[in-house]
């Protein structure tokens, strides 16, 4: 088929906070040369911050390079940390709280902004905008174009009107090739191209897995009185048990709005677990309902985070194209915190991106070196036995031995851990572990997961292919079913997957309009069976302030 | 006047888009818009594509593209532009305009554009009114023909289709016109990317209401907004003398006693 063909320096796939930054810095620095230089953004969100889901205490260290008058310019980072708890939740009524000194100082957030990351996403387009970057969203980037040689000519947008049999309806729009000199991968969190370009190119050869999590947040309308805006807690412990790791955050921001949510490690093992349940039953404890009670659920969103950190990071550059931010897995899980971090792989591609172009350079090779002279990897090499402790030692020793080497080595430890055993082949058979029976939702603090995905405003038009593929359609009937109790319909935070017990034999439905689009299910399939596909664009959660 | 050249203007509205789910702030003043999704009203975006194809046909070769409020609803025209439209017009307004207001303004835009068709979606979702299309007619002294399922244009005529309780009623009338478009009139069209880059480029002009010479009416007052009653969660019961005696009990039913007279 002859595809419409558009060309640009740089086109940009995904405008979060990783590429909205790279597009920003290549437009700066194309001025200060006084060069032109042609940057486009594609998003698959119906506007830019749709998709955007975060805590989020934001680290403003990267904006204050990119945009040094950010107050002036109105950013949306309006609430400073004032103050931190840490809590260990004991049981179901009981905490204790860890004293601050006893912390990893990575925990400490003076100096940080309470914020809406998808606010603020929102705000880093229109400066975009204002440079001259052209922002494309509802446009999602299908497929990764290749020259002949190898090297990445650009993407591929998906086509606008296909019905559920893949056949063109009235006024289809056949998707367009956009070809750059360079394309950026910043997808966010397990990319669909950016897991086709880890896998061309062998980006994680000699690296540990990837890890993952997932996070489930909710954003509350509370009491005023009750209202403490600056107030950070976080926290782990009950109700997550065994060898389930994660923690909760609970952010007072403006409006008499609290941001809270459970982040549940991706490598459980216990098929039974459920995060969305144990993010509801969390909000029973005295330390959330003290807040929550007499206050209204306003929105909910989830999304997977990459947070194997510096070992699990691959090479960030390959002909014709860079990885950055989440879409490569540069959040600091140390700190619980990625937008800086992601900022700033963004702005370094585009410093490396005009090197290469004036040396006409097919790969932006001098990447490395601005990364490695950079305080990202400083900040990334620091933290690289976080993750690995918690998973090997557990939340308590794991967290022991992250105060002693953040605090007394300041992240030099002279041991390197390791986590080699990737998240999705954890899961053991369901009649070998703890059947979970979750207490059923109150309607005033817990919810249903319906009435859940319903506030995310997540849509997708019905008649068009399903986007959630099986590689094999009867997987899920041979393993996931009778042998996990198909994990998919607990780990999925939205209720695409639903055993239906039929006369004959269970069916696996996938509701597919439900989706959020967070990736869990293309990550923690034990048969990494289910591939996550673009939908028709401006499909997914239409996510307000999160 | 030659059919062939005919000048259309369509207004449009920047919405809530109808995927959001309506949120009422904790005062009741309004509606919680603050950060949320915002589209061209769906009737609207009719209106525009009915336009495009009678632009395409050879029929109209103008499209204005109308909006009035602040400075974000230019979002919207760029959309419309997009489309297919060729020129947009946002008239500055800061504050939510009465249909009539509106009704006034767009005479006074078609007073300096003499317009031959004149496209309004016949309501917008958020506020439900169904009268902006009606009111300008008035205003205007012009034929109107409303809910429009079909358009044709011939010899100076419009041909209108309109959606009628239980049916289609057809009617006819001379132009200049106004038509208020119904969901069925059309389905409009993706933008294109390089649609949507070209829009960047079309003129899109800014009026103030001082322009116009337009003061707004204070005859409305939004006193309060409310969201609609929880429903209750249903219960599963076990049989039918227990569904009766829960009707007769918790809903109130009256149901006469076995042997009774209804």
């Amino acid at each position: 088929m002859e595809r419409d063909v558009m060309s640009f320096d740089v086109v940009i796939v995904g405008a979060g906070a990783a590429g909205l930054s790279a597009a920003c810095r290549l437009k700066q620095l194309a001025q200060t040369q006084q060069t032109e230089i042609s940057v486009c953004v594609v998003e698959k969100g119906s506007e830019v911050g749709a998709h955007i889901v975060s805590g989020a205490v934001i680290d403003p260290k990267a904006l204050n390079e990119l945009f040094p008058d950010w107050h002036e310019r109105q950013a949306p980072l309006t609430v400073p940390a004032t103050e931190d708890q840490i809590l260990w939740l004991r049981n179901s009524t009981q905490h204790w709280t860890i004293p601050t000194w006893l912390a990893p100082k990575t925990m400490h957030n003076t100096g940080n902004y309470i914020a809406s990351l998808g606010n603020l996403c929102r705000w880093l387009a229109d400066q975009a905008e204002d440079l001259g970057v052209e922002i494309f969203p509802g446009f999602p980037a299908a497929e990764v174009i290749y020259h002949e040689n190898g090297s990445v000519r650009g993407i591929l947008t998906a086509d606008m009107g296909l019905d559920a049999q893949n056949t063109p309806k009235s006024g289809h729009m056949p998707g367009m090739i956009l070809e750059a000199k360079f394309t950026l991968f910043s997808e966010g969190c397990r990319g669909h191209l950016g897991k086709a370009l880890i896998e061309k190119y062998a980006l994680d050869q000699n690296k540990d897995p990837q890890h993952y999590a997932i996070g489930i947040k909710e954003l509350w309308d509370i009491d005023p009185v009750k209202h403490q805006p600056g107030l950070v807690i976080h926290g782990t412990g009950w109700p997550l048990q065994g060898d389930t790791n994660g923690g909760f955050f609970l952010y007072h921001t403006d409006n008499h709005q609290i941001a809270m949510g459970l982040i549940v490690d991706l490598n459980y093992s216990n098929p039974w677990v459920s995060p969305f349940d144990e993010c509801q039953q969390l909000k029973h404890h005295p330390v959330f309902a003290q807040y929550l009670e007499g206050g209204k659920r306003v929105s909910y969103g989830a999304r997977a985070i990459a947070k194997g950190g510096f070992n699990s990071l691959p090479k960030m550059t390959f002909p014709g194209g860079l990885l950055i931010g989440c879409d490569a897995g540069t959040l600091n899980v140390s700190r619980i915190k990625g937008t800086h971090t992601a900022m700033k792989s963004g702005m370094l591609a585009a410093e490396a991106i005009l090197d290469a172009m004036q040396n006409q350079q097919t790969e932006a090779i001098s990447f490395e070196s601005h990364f490695r002279n950079s305080w990202l990897y400083d900040e990334l090499f620091q933290s690289k036995n976080f993750g690995p402790a918690l998973h090997k030692l557990g939340p308590f020793w794991g967290g022991a031995f992250n105060t002693l080497e953040q605090n007394l080595f300041q992240g030099r430890f002279p041991l390197k851990l390791h986590d080699k055993k990737a998240d999705h082949l954890q899961i053991k058979l369901a009649a070998h572990c703890l059947k979970i029976n979750y207490p059923k939702p109150d309607g005033l603090l817990s919810f249903d997961k319906l009435s859940s995905v319903y506030l995310s405003n997540t849509n997708h038009e019905e008649d068009q292919p399903c986007h959630l593929h099986l590689h094999d359609n009867k997987q899920p009937y041979r393993v996931n079913i009778p042998l996990h109790n198909e994990p998919a319909q607990r780990f999925c935070p939205a209720g695409v997957y639903e055993v239906i017990e039929e006369s004959s034999q269970p069916r696996l439905q996938i509701n597919a309009q439900n989706c959020l689009h967070c990736k869990t299910c293309d990550i923690k399939d034990s048969g990494q069976n289910i591939q996550w596909l673009p939908p028709e664009g401006g499909g997914g959660p239409n996510y307000p302030n999160m | 006047m030659n059919t062939n050249h005919l000048k259309a203007i369509v207004a449009i509205k920047r919405v809530i888009d109808y995927n959001v789910k309506v949120r009422v702030k904790a005062d009741l003043s309004d509606v919680d818009l603050s950060n949320t999704k915002m589209s061209m009203n769906p009737f609207c975006e009719i209106a525009v594509e009915e336009a495009v194809r009678l632009k395409e046909a050879g029929i109209v070769d103008d499209i204005l593209v109308v909006s009035i409020g602040p400075k974000n609803c230019q979002e919207q025209i760029r959309s419309a532009l997009a489309l297919g439209a060729d020129r947009g017009l946002q008239v500055e307004c800061d504050v939510s305009a009465s249909p009539l207001d509106v009704a006034r303004i767009l005479q006074k835009i078609q007073q300096e554009e003499g317009a031959d068709i004149f496209l309004l979606g016949k309501q917008s979702i958020d506020t439900d009114n169904n009268q902006t299309g009606q009111m300008l007619a008035a205003l205007l002294d012009c034929p109107q023909a409303t809910c429009a399922s079909r358009i044709q244009i011939e010899q100076n005529k419009a041909i209108v289709t309109r959606e009628v309780d239980g049916g289609l009623l057809t009617v006819e009338m001379p132009l200049p016109v106004v038509i208020t478009t119904d969901l069925r009139l059309n389905e409009p069209r993706f933008a294109a990317l390089p649609k949507i880059m070209q829009a960047k480029r079309k003129p899109l002009a800014v009026k103030t209401l001082a322009d116009l010479d337009i003061k707004l009416t204070t005859d409305i007052e939004l006193i309060s907004v409310s969201s609609p009653a929880h429903r209750q969660a249903g219960i599963m019961l076990n049989s039918v003398d227990e569904l009766i005696s829960t009707l007769r009990s918790d809903a109130q039913v009256q149901i006469p006693k076995h042997g009774e007279e209804a």
